[in-house]
């Protein structure tokens, strides 16, 4: 008697729900799992499961390390199911990293030239700024899914018609 | 949702898509003998309470909702600035908002009414009408009833006038400007500041990330515990914006029992169940005829289109990510039919 257990789902174990249409074509919805499109998508693959104009959410199966990113605006991340770090570099130009004006995260070639600015190791549930100006990179010792507020950029992934119920 | 400022802020036009003039004559009117409570009223529109129920009135119709239900649905009208689009505090009354002005209406957005020509609609200043609101659930909330509050976890609203709540009517909703967490910035919850994790959150973990910043970096290396930080919401369907890039708001919540509204979308809106489950129903946003129903678990995406009214069911208290677009260009594309209804063709 009054116990709870929250339900948090993961990369390796999720229930799915759904869209029941009445007088509606379910795919309006773009109904979609973040953990199911983690779990068919190769590691750091960011593949979009929300998308409002130019604004995306990006659903990511952690798995060793990523390559290096940088963006020319803020973004955030979510570590849904697992532990990740993430490790920052400040960098030394950012302008020749990422054009100030392009909007999304870009994949960048190498090590980032600048300033170590720390780490942050992230388990589930937990929320790590990915700040304008930074390089940044994931290290997931195991399979994970991360969830990445963002912008639709040249690194985001779009197979709707692959993760969406039809 | 970062739009209790916001949206009450007048754009430089204001769509008027029925061509309303603005009314005014509002009216606070002194207790009842009976009750204690004051009585309300905003340009033909009356409102009374009593123990047990809310009246509303209009020149074409009365209608009657349970006092529960109608302080619950108030109190998100009032901390949301009249939110995006339609509120409607059930299938008949509500109010429209189109930045700077709202219509109130009586049965607008339910297809009998309109059909019998019983709808009445009438149109004001956002910040008057507020004004009024705020009055009213000041007034008919009793001492020990928080309208935030999941049902179990609160007083009672019924009964004659018995003090207040303003303390709990009043919160001011949490803005992050860029994450919740960093310095100055809105703080993270502890039982230090008085939010203590909710009794069906009992299993969320509290632990905090292990943040490394290089000295000189402590304001941009951050981290926080969301999980932890919404099992401690004292409020529920209240989302607050956590992060912000742009006009991209995460705006998670946690949720229990039903959600006060059925919110009519002018835009389209994404919910990411982070746990539990939520159940919609989903009703056409002009007629209320049912559309479809939605089942929402754990790591599931979704995206309510802006052409309908959505109601959600959560039965043990869950998180939801509610995902909006606060772009101050989206109302003008509304006004000239440019916002799409759904977020992705595939």
């Amino acid at each position: 008697m009054g116990h709870y257990t929250t339900d948090f789902g993961s990369i390796h174990s999720y229930k799915k729900g759904g869209v029941t249409a009445i007088d509606d074509d379910a795919k309006r919805y773009v109904f979609s799992n973040m953990f199911e499109a983690a779990a068919k998508s190769k590691p750091y693959e960011r593949v979009a499961v929300a998308k409002n104009f130019e604004y995306v959410i990006e659903s990511v199966k952690a798995e060793g390390e990523s390559p290096w990113y940088s963006c020319a605006h803020d973004e955030f991340i979510i570590s849904m199911d697992g532990k990740v770090r993430v490790d920052y570099v400040k960098l030394a130009d950012p302008d020749a990293a990422v054009d100030p004006e392009s909007e999304g995260a870009v994949k960048l070639s190498g090590q980032p030239v600048g300033k170590p600015m720390g780490y942050v190791l992230l388990g589930r549930g937990h929320m790590a700024m990915l700040p304008v100006g930074s390089a940044y990179r994931f290290t997931a010792p195991e399979t994970c899914t991360l969830l990445i507020q963002s912008i639709d950029g040249p690194v985001t992934v779009h197979r709707w018609a692959e993760i969406c119920q039809s | 949702m970062a739009m209790s400022e916001s949206a009450l802020a007048g754009s430089e036009q204001i769509s008027n898509p029925r061509n309303l003039p603005i009314t005014a004559g509002f009216a606070v009117n002194p207790a009842d003998n009976v009750t204690g409570y004051k009585s309300f009223q905003a340009g033909s529109f009356k409102f009374k309470r009593d123990e047990y129920f809310v009246y509303v009135t209009s020149p074409t119709a009365s209608h009657t909702m349970p006092a529960d239900a109608f302080l619950r649905a108030l109190m998100r009208d009032v901390a949301w600035g009249f939110f995006y689009g339609t509120v409607n505090f059930d299938q008949v009354f509500g109010t429209t908002n189109f930045y700077g002005e709202v219509d109130m209406f009586m049965g607008a957005m339910n297809e009998a009414y309109t059909e019998a020509h019983r709808d009445f609609v009438e149109r004001f200043k956002a910040d008057q009408l507020m004004e009024i609101f705020k009055q009213m659930i000041s007034d008919w909330t009793n001492e020990g009833y928080d309208p935030f509050a999941a049902p179990m976890e609160t007083g009672v609203p019924w009964g004659i006038k018995n003090g207040d709540n303003d303390g709990a009517v009043g919160r001011q909703r949490v803005t992050a400007r860029r994450m919740v967490g960093l310095p100055g910035d809105t703080p993270v919850r502890s039982d230090a500041n008085g939010y203590t994790v909710n009794r069906m959150f009992l299993d969320v973990p509290q632990d905090k990330p292990e943040v490394h910043a290089e000295p000189g970096f402590e304001h941009e290396v951050s981290a926080f515990n969301l999980f932890g930080y919404l099992s401690r919401s004292d409020v529920t369907w209240n989302p607050s914006v956590c992060s912000v890039v742009k006009d991209s708001l995460f705006c998670p919540t946690s949720e229990e029992y039903i959600l006060p509204v059925e919110h009519g979308n002018d835009r389209c809106e994404w919910f990411i169940q982070l746990t539990d489950e939520i159940t919609w129903n989903v009703k056409d946003g002009l007629t209320g005829r049912p559309r479809a129903v939605i089942n929402m678990k754990a790591g599931d995406c979704c995206c309510m289109p802006a052409d309908i009214r959505h109601q959600g069911f959560s039965a043990k208290r869950s998180m939801l990510l509610v995902w909006e677009n606060g772009s101050p260009k989206i109302p003008e594309l509304i006004r000239n039919g440019q916002a799409p209804s759904v977020a992705v063709q595939f």
